[in-house]
Formats: C-alpha cells, sequence, structure tokens
C-alpha cells in the first residue's frame, strides 16, 4: 500500500494504493496534514486504486475532514468502487462527505 | 454409502474443515497478510465477489484489531490466533486473543446515529455486525474468542 500526493493547479490529489487500514492509516493522517500545514487548503482523496477501508481507515477520513473544514480548507473523495459505496452507505458516511463519481467531476467541483 | 460419498473430498465438502489456523504477534502489521491469505481461500470458495472484497476482509481487519489493540494491548509478546473454518454453506472465523473480553453487545454503538457521525472511532463492532451474518464473542482456554460467521450468498 501506498499513498501518493500531488498538486493539480491548487488541489491536493492523494492517491491511496492498496488498503487504507488500522496499519497505515496514520501514514495518509500525517501527509495531509502535512500539506495542511503548508497552507494547502483543497484536498481531493482518489479511491481508485484502493482495495478495502476498515474502520480506523474511516475514522481517519472523519477526522481529517474536521481538520480541513476548521482550516478554511475543503475535501472530495472520489471513484469509490460499489463495495467501498456500500461501506460509506453502511455508516452513514456518504452523508458526511461529498463523493464524486470521477475524479474530473471532483476537480470541477471545488 | 457409495465410495464417492466416502472420499475425502466428500468429507472435505460437507464438514467443516479448518482451512486456516495461524497463530500472530500483536502487530498491526500482521493484518495484512493474514487477511490476504483468508481472502485468497474465500475465492477458492466460491463465496461472491462482494463477500472476499468487502465482507470478509473487512470483518476480519476489524476483528483482529480489536484482538491486538484492545485485546493483547499490542503487547507482542501476546499472540492472537486466527482459525477459518469452512463447509458448503458458510465460513467461520474465529478470532482469539489474550485479553480479558468484552461484553459485545454493550461495546457495540451505532455511529449512523444523529450526533455519532463524526466520530472518529467506533465503528469497528458496528461494520462485523452489518457484513457478517452472525458475531459472537465466547472464552475458551482461557482465551477471548470472537466468531464471524458468513453464509454463502
Amino acid at each position: 500500500m501506498s499513498f501518493s500526493i500531488k498538486k493539480q493547479g491548487e488541489i491536493c490529489v492523494v492517491d491511496v494504493e492498496g488498503q487504507l487500514i488500522v496499519g497505515n492509516r496514520q501514514e495518509l493522517k500525517q501527509k495531509v496534514l502535512d500539506e495542511l500545514e503548508k497552507g494547502e487548503k483543497k484536498f481531493l482523496i482518489d479511491f481508485s486504486q484502493t482495495g478495502y477501508i476498515d474502520s480506523s481507515g474511516l475514522g481517519v477520513l472523519v477526522s481529517l475532514s474536521k481538520k480541513i473544514r476548521e482550516q478554511g480548507g475543503e475535501l472530495r473523495l472520489a471513484n469509490l468502487n460499489d463495495d467501498l459505496k456500500t461501506l460509506f452507505e453502511l455508516t452513514k458516511l456518504d452523508t458526511l462527505f461529498q463523493i464524486a463519481d470521477t475524479r474530473e467531476r471532483a476537480l470541477e467541483s471545488f | 454409502m457409495t465410495a464417492d460419498r466416502d472420499s475425502g473430498e466428500h468429507r472435505r465438502a460437507t464438514h467443516p474443515h479448518v482451512a486456516i489456523d495461524r497463530l500472530i504477534p500483536s502487530d498491526v502489521r500482521e493484518i495484512e497478510p493474514i487477511v490476504e491469505e483468508v481472502t485468497r481461500e474465500c475465492r477458492q470458495l466460491a463465496l461472491s465477489a462482494r463477500q472476499c472484497a468487502l465482507n470478509v476482509p473487512v470483518a476480519l481487519t476489524e476483528a483482529l484489531s480489536n484482538a491486538i489493540l484492545r485485546g493483547n494491548r499490542g503487547m507482542r509478546e501476546k499472540h492472537v490466533r486466527v482459525r477459518a473454518f469452512v463447509s458448503d454453506s458458510a465460513l467461520v472465523l474465529e478470532v482469539a486473543d489474550e485479553g480479558a473480553g468484552f461484553d459485545l453487545d454493550a461495546c457495540t454503538i451505532d455511529p449512523t446515529r444523529p450526533g455519532s457521525l463524526e466520530r472518529e472511532d467506533g465503528r469497528g463492532l458496528f461494520l462485523m455486525r452489518a457484513l457478517m451474518d452472525r458475531v459472537e464473542r465466547y472464552e475458551a482456554d482461557a482465551r477471548n474468542v470472537v466468531r464471524l460467521t458468513l453464509h454463502r450468498s
């Protein structure tokens, strides 16, 4: 698993490759918080390369959402497959996050 | 009874057997490899794609995470035993730790309640119960065991 961050215009795009689970969630959290500390405000997390997410991973996304919002920023999620969508629906986190079907639509939504 | 019905293949297909039995140290880095191994077994059992990609890996990750971090308090010298039993009708996963155990019902919260959506924790048991057909907890041989049962869909 790995996380990569690259800038697309003024948006930080984070790709999650593999699982987002208890063993690696802190790595994702720290990478995004580092960018937030540098002054970045707009974040897109793309799950097109993601396998599954556990409750710790969901918790980190909730935490990041709050921290980004507190700094006046915005977070979008994109490319959840059907299984991941089910996970967000079960936990009703689909009502908390702005989720786009594609990266392009997410980028346009800022 | 025919020779075919007496065969090992038949016994394997109709009676639960232990497909996986592993003892792992209490380290969250151990979770992903064992979950991958169990998921591979699920594919061979012809469980549905969703069960292999979502139900089993997420529920098992939650059970292992609880066992390592809460049951064994992350103490690497303590171990977690993972067993998978398979039959024609179901997959049963057992995760045993060296902790004192817990009350499954009392510890399960509903994170979808108003005011709970922005909680950063507390979704583990909820997800296990949502993704498995049955979740049980019991004590055996001085170990705390969580048993997850998933029927073929």
